[in-house]
């Protein structure tokens, strides 16, 4: 195995796409390093893209923030305008690990590590976030709900990566909000997690939301049909009801020891519909 | 099979290694420095006895690779006593019976430094998130708690 850390963009493709046997990035590697000891995987090459300015910067951009692959937890949280601006992302993100896995875990790592549970995706996805990717072919900008396949696989092509993700500008009047089910306080596997997205017109109405689940299938899912039991109304107990019912019926889930398929889908629901309540009452308050 | 050759700083000292691509810190402090303050409990970053700061910031050094640490600035157990003189949380931790087998102590003394010197007042419940990825099979926590607190009252006044 080698170790690289390239200081640009462009020379981290070179190396990523001239290697053969499986190079694989390392940002916080909360993920990586554990795979790497339990022999799951054994790369010829590691990259490190914490050298490269674009992977490890939040800047401003079109209103929004554009959140480099490898920012870690902590700084993420520590950043007082962008935790103002989605900080149901924030929290989604907060929620993974102790401190010293805050201290190095990014969102770039959580999204590309795919797992169905991981609890920054469905917020992102709700946030209408979006994902750079930079490879041989070129960069393109996609969103966050396309890039996983299944568990632990995604539409990165050889020799590309994330570098950053971009969280949108919001009008005035919204709110999001993330919430996991775990059958402890801390420090564990979502058994469900709902992210909401939401804005209010002048009327009081809903004028937009987005609503994806988590741990219920082999990816997180965007559930449009529970946005439009939201939108275009006032965000009553009838229309989270409908917006939840819409959750549940898209779970998928798998049986296993942090819970049933019926389990599951029932929770889907109802953290759905307490997701949505705090989503309301931020979006009330801004 | 090739060597990275790191220069960094370790507990205010310049220090240079040879390590392996894939060595972690954990494994360089220990077997190559002969620093074997942290310790390792899990090897998956599920326990945090092996937590350092990596220019202030919090981490397991089980999850770090060593040939990323060029540069930075790291603090171990071994740079936390002033010579003969323990740090405040030290001798809390002593007076409070806050370890018994010992193997936690360090990564919880790394740990709630790094509390303390971000937040001077925490309370009770802060100080149990902020220390619920350090694991002790001993004590039940309870005095630990009771001793970062009581530093962090002593070290206000």
């Amino acid at each position: 195995m080698r170790y690289e850390a390239p200081q640009t963009v462009d020379q981290a493709i070179s190396l990523l796409a001239g290697t053969h046997g499986n190079p694989r990035v390392l940002a916080g590697g909360t993920d990586l390093l554990v795979q790497l000891r339990a022999g799951f995987i054994d790369p010829e090459l590691i990259v490190d893209i914490k050298q490269i300015d674009e992977t490890t910067a939040i800047t401003a951009e079109d209103g929004g923030f554009r959140v480099g692959a490898a920012v870690s937890g902590a700084r993420l949280k520590e950043h007082d305008t962008l935790s103002l601006l989605w900080p149901g992302v924030v929290e989604a993100a907060d929620l993974i690990g102790s401190t010293q896995i805050q201290g190095r875990a990014s969102m770039g790592g959580n999204l590309c590590n795919a797992s169905p549970a991981a609890d920054t995706v469905p917020a992102l996805i709700a946030a209408g976030a979006t994902c750079a990717l930079a490879g041989p072919g070129g960069r393109r900008e996609v969103p966050v709900e396309e890039i996983c396949t299944g568990p632990g696989q995604t539409i990165l092509t050889d020799g590309e990566f994330v570098v950053s993700i971009l969280l949108p500008a919001r009008g005035s009047r919204s709110g999001d909000a993330y919430l996991r089910f775990i059958p402890r306080t801390e420090m564990d596997i979502a058994v469900v997690g709902v992210g909401v997205s939401l804005s209010l017109g002048a009327d009081g109405q809903c004028s937009a939301a987005r609503v994806a689940v988590g741990a219920v299938a082999p990816t997180a899912l965007l559930v449009p049909a529970a946005a439009e039991a939201l939108v275009g109304g006032v965000v009553d107990d009838a229309a989270i009801d409908a917006m939840a019912a819409a959750v549940r019926a898209v779970c998928r889930p798998i049986d296993d020891k942090r819970g049933t398929v019926a389990y599951r889908i029932e929770v889907a629901g109802v953290l759905a519909g307490r997701v949505c309540r705090i989503a309301l009452e931020r979006a009330g308050s801004t | 099979m090739a060597k990275y050759h790191i220069t960094t700083r370790i507990n205010g000292d310049d220090v240079e290694f040879l390590c392996a691509p894939e060595q972690t810190l954990l494994d360089v402090l220990r077997d190559d420095l002969r620093l074997t303050g942290s310790k390792e409990g899990c090897a998956s970053g599920d326990c945090g006895a092996c937590s350092v700061t990596i220019d202030g910031r919090l981490v397991c050094s089980c999850l770090v690779l060593a040939a990323e640490v060029g540069g930075q600035e790291i603090e171990t157990i071994e740079g936390m006593a002033d010579g003969d003189r323990l740090h405040p949380l030290q001798q809390k931790f002593l007076d409070f019976a806050a370890l018994q087998c010992g193997v936690c102590t360090p990564g919880f003394l790394i740990a709630a430094k790094a509390l303390l010197d971000r937040n001077s007042n925490p309370s009770e419940t802060e100080v149990r998130y902020w220390l619920a990825g350090n694991l002790c099979r001993c004590t039940g926590y309870d005095k630990i708690v009771r001793a970062v607190l009581d530093t962090a009252a002593d070290m206000r006044d």
